[in-house]
């Protein structure tokens, strides 16, 4: 198919936050911008729903701004590879095609990590932000008992979510300490708007049992959950549930960038000051740079992209905000920080790559993420480790392999470059 | 190894590993070397097809012997390695090619290969994903696929369950064979060994220099889970008018059906590329191939693209035997894409002649010495 | 044009309304099924895990295609959405 825009001054791919910040402020000033999400949606996960229905006014004003400012928008639409040296491969429903951008900003924003426990594979049981997302876009929730367990600021807004929509929010557990999160609460003083938000948030939870320092150890169901036992360490407490909202934090995808050459420090993007990688001409803005939530992807995708653009005296006020944004993202990762008793949830016939229905006891033995592969079909399925390569990261200390394309499940059809279909 | 092992084998591919275990259950004692985990190389690269071939005598020969070790193996081989009695179809697209069935299928008859030509309608019905209009086909129903990294894993299993004394250090890289027996590690690490067999594939070369062996770059994609899609693994007879027996870079129509529904599509091959990254372009014209015998398949949803390095040799004929003039150093390479069909037979012949036993099949057409007297002789242009 | 509010599919062919912008996964959990896919190695069915087009754990047959992430399709007018491999077991 011919390109709906072979070349462009900016393309910017992932519609949340920071991708959305990045497209604006360029077509703002005049450039030629593509925005491309996965999604038929804008606003990524954290700000899903609110092009149907606003609740909030920070995302109705980027929203508002990128409407006004002329980029062009793709949904259902995802970077798949490379055809040739800053060729890249778009994938949509039906078609795909290339583009030849002048600068490209990644902003592919992250997901939940999961840890394995027995009988997280019954339906029921979904992820945290995973339910949320769902409920937005229909998922049956009222009237549903639902248990939200696991960590991080995301499960209290899920909780509250789900509360709004018609559920019985059973029972919020996080299982980082309350001593550690009470050291996290004075950082909070340097982001007065981040209080507010988690009052805000506790007000709207009134009556939902709130436990700090839990955390699920097992899920017990027939065809579907029907029960989750939690513990304190101490104590333990089975909650009957129709659902579980379950998460242990955000990581950020990495498998584009790493395809694209882009160079990693530590679990995260290495970037410069510009948010320029490794590689010149990519950058990267949000989560991929370090998980910090929505304030740090809105400046670090202005940032990205004024760079890329070349309008270097715009980004220079900005560096306060996004540097703040980074510490407060540093204390975020300390003090959610999985506890050591998660990764040691798994017995040995429970399921750990979900696609290939991989146990913990088949992976023990093995000393790399690529020997694991080959001899298990561990994170060999259709997802390609993304579940299950966080999960052994965690438990086994295994390394990311190198990234083989397509960076996502893609059509054979895509991976046939244009001038070869001729 | 407490004590100095008998053999040391360079490389914990499926040949290597089929070479450990008839080395341990000839009574030797046996240290695997290699770089990565087993069956990491071109052993993960390849697609697992037991095929038996008729290119020349002396490769019928081997990739025959090896299949018929194979069915040998094959109530106890474990579920991991996926042993699917799937059968090969070779499918001809017009008069010309099925007039190459015809002679494949006297070829193997008179050597005692059960076969079936298959007519237009025929290859319709068998594999109905395939286009329309094909001229018709040869099903061979002894050959069969398995999933290499776990049979290259069982064999060396075997070995040592059998009581093999067969070690291994797969995080050993091989830095020179320094001297009778003895090889040097990249960490400087010295290990003296009574012979040492190089089974290091498209790698062979830089530890035995001068030997006629060049990489052979191949793409392969996997999708995902669709069951019943492909019936056989379908390979078209094609090649006799594409590049692929020339120099050229080429592509051919290749699909093979795992176990587990998933399609594994081929194939293509480059000399003079020695990175591993996709070429998307031979990439695309690999997959274009595919989509012109089964038009479907471009809706099918790829997981994963990679490529691999076969070893391939001038008379697309392995290496297996000792080095001329050196008795110590023993090569078990040069397979190009049949490492996996012939990894069985290939070990067979080596211990056989390791161990002053008469092989199953004359061992001479594989002789490394065989290219000492193709190079004596003048080169025309 | 405006948008109709509410949308009619077939989920393993009986007919279901639900509201515009509703997922393909949320339609199938609307007609009151929790398994979405058959594991490949047996035990019971498995449901949506992500939300977000990652786990490929909520893949259903849409529209004659297998293998879709249904939590990534929006419910179109008359779409044919079949937990494929359960609906045949």
């Amino acid at each position: 198919m011919i390109s709906p825009m072979p070349e462009c001054d900016l393309l910017v791919v992932g519609a949340g936050p920071a991708g959305v910040a990045a497209a604006t402020v360029a077509a703002e000033r005049g450039r030629a911008v593509l925005l491309l999400d996965d999604t038929p949606w804008l606003g990524g996960q954290i700000w899903r729903g609110e092009q149907q229905k606003p609740t909030n006014a920070q995302a109705q004003t980027w929203l508002n701004r990128l409407a006004r400012s002329g980029v062009r928008i793709i949904g259902e639409a995802r970077m798949v590879g490379l055809e040739g040296p800053g060729r890249y491969v778009i994938e949509t429903p039906d078609h795909h095609w290339t583009i030849q951008p002048k600068a490209l900003v990644l902003a592919t924003g992250a997901r939940e990590l999961f840890l394995p426990f027995p009988g997280w594979t019954l339906p029921g049981i979904l992820g945290a932000g995973g339910l949320q997302t769902l409920v937005k876009t229909g998922w049956p929730i009222e009237g549903q008992r639902v248990v939200v367990a696991g960590s991080g600021p995301l499960l209290l807004a899920v909780a509250a979510g789900l509360k709004k929509a018609g559920a019985n929010v059973v029972g919020l557990f996080e299982q980082a300490s309350p001593a550690s999160l009470a050291r996290f609460g004075t950082q909070l003083i340097a982001h007065p708007d981040k209080i507010g938000q988690a009052f805000g948030l506790r007000r709207q939870l009134a009556g939902v049992p709130y436990k700090l320092g839990w955390w699920p150890v097992r899920a017990e169901g027939v065809n579907q959950v029907e029960r989750l036992v939690l513990t304190s360490g101490r104590q333990t407490l089975t909650v009957d549930c129709d659902a579980v909202a379950c998460g242990f934090g955000l990581v950020p995808s990495l498998e584009l960038p790493t395809l694209l050459g882009c160079l990693l420090d530590g679990e995260a993007v290495a970037v410069d000051a510009g948010q320029q990688t490794s590689v010149q001409g990519i950058f990267a803005a949000g989560e991929l740079t370090g998980i910090g939530g929505n304030d740090k992807a809105l400046v670090e995708g202005q940032v990205a992209s004024l760079t890329a653009i070349g309008e270097h005296a715009a980004v220079f006020p900005l560096h306060r905000s996004r540097n703040g944004w980074r510490n407060f993202a540093r204390a975020l990762g300390k003090t959610f920080k999985p506890r050591p008793e998660l990764l040691k949830l798994a017995e040995p016939q429970t399921i750990v790559c979900r696609c290939e229905d991989v146990t913990y006891s088949q992976l023990s033995g093995y000393t790399s993420w690529r020997d694991a592969k080959l001899q298990t079909r561990c994170g060999m399925g259709p997802c390609q480790g993304r579940i299950c390569g966080a999960a052994t990261r965690q438990l086994f200390g295994w390394g990311m392999e190198s990234v083989r394309p397509p960076v996502l499940a893609a059509r054979v059809a895509s991976l046939i470059p244009s001038d070869e279909r001729i | 190894m407490s004590q100095t092992p008998d053999v040391i084998v360079l490389g914990a591919g499926i040949v290597g590993a089929a070479c450990a275990r008839s080395c341990a259950q000839a009574g030797l004692s046996v240290l695997v070397l290699d770089r990565g985990p087993i069956g990491g190389g071109t052993t993960a690269a390849g697609m697992g097809h037991l095929v038996v071939m008729d290119d020349s005598e002396a490769q019928f020969a081997l990739t025959s012997r090896s299949c018929q070790l194979w069915q040998e193996l094959r109530a106890e081989l474990p579920e991991d390695v996926e042993y699917d009695n799937c059968g090969t179809l070779w499918v001809a697209a017009d008069d010309e090619e099925m007039a190459e069935v015809d002679r494949k299928a006297r070829f193997y008859q008179e050597r005692g290969v059960a076969v079936e030509i298959l007519d237009a309608a025929g290859v319709a019905s068998s594999e109905p994903e395939l286009r329309p209009g094909l001229a018709g086909g040869l099903r061979v129903p002894a050959d069969a696929v398995i999933y290499p990294p776990c049979a290259a894993a069982y064999l060396l299993a075997d070995a040592r369950r059998k009581g093999g004394r067969v070690e291994m250090d797969c995080n050993a890289g091989v830095a020179a064979i320094e001297g009778p027996g003895s090889v040097r590690l990249t960490s400087g690490r010295q290990i003296q060994g009574g012979i040492v067999v190089v089974a290091a594939g498209a790698l062979t070369p830089l530890l035995v220099p001068g030997l006629p062996i060049k990489k052979r770059k191949g793409h392969l994609v996997i999708t995902d889970r669709y069951p019943g899609f492909a019936h056989h693994q379908i390979v078209e007879l094609g090649y006799l008018k594409s590049a692929h027996a020339t120099q050229a870079d080429s592509v051919a129509f290749n699909i093979q059906p795992r176990k587990t529904g998933q399609m594994l599509i081929g194939s293509s091959r480059q000399y003079n590329a020695e990175g591993t990254e996709v070429e998307p372009h031979l990439l695309g014209r690999m997959l274009k191939r595919a989509e012109s015998y089964m038009p479907r398949i471009g809706q099918l949803s790829a997981l994963r693209v990679w490529t691999g390095h076969r070893a391939a040799t001038p008379d697309k004929l392995p290496i297996i035997g000792p080095v001329p003039g050196n008795d110590r150093t023993w090569i078990a390479s040069g397979h190009e894409g049949l490492g996996i069909t012939t990894s069985l037979a290939t070990a067979e012949i080596l211990v056989d002649r390791l161990m002053g036993r008469n092989p199953a099949i004359p061992a001479a057409p594989y002789d490394p010495a065989r290219f000492e007297h193709a190079a004596k002789e003048p080169t025309h242009a | 044009m405006p948008e109709p509010e509410v949308i009619n599919v077939t989920v393993n062919g009986q007919r279901l309304s639900v509201p515009a912008g509703t997922v393909a996964a949320s339609a199938v959990a609307r007609a009151g099924l929790v398994g979405f896919r058959a594991p490949v190695r047996g035990g019971p069915a498995r449901g949506p895990l992500c939300g977000m087009g990652i786990c490929f754990e909520c893949r259903i047959m849409i529209n004659g295609q297998p293998q879709v992430r249904s939590c990534q399709v929006i419910c179109r007018e008359g779409m044919e959405l079949r937990t494929d491999d359960l609906a045949n077991a």
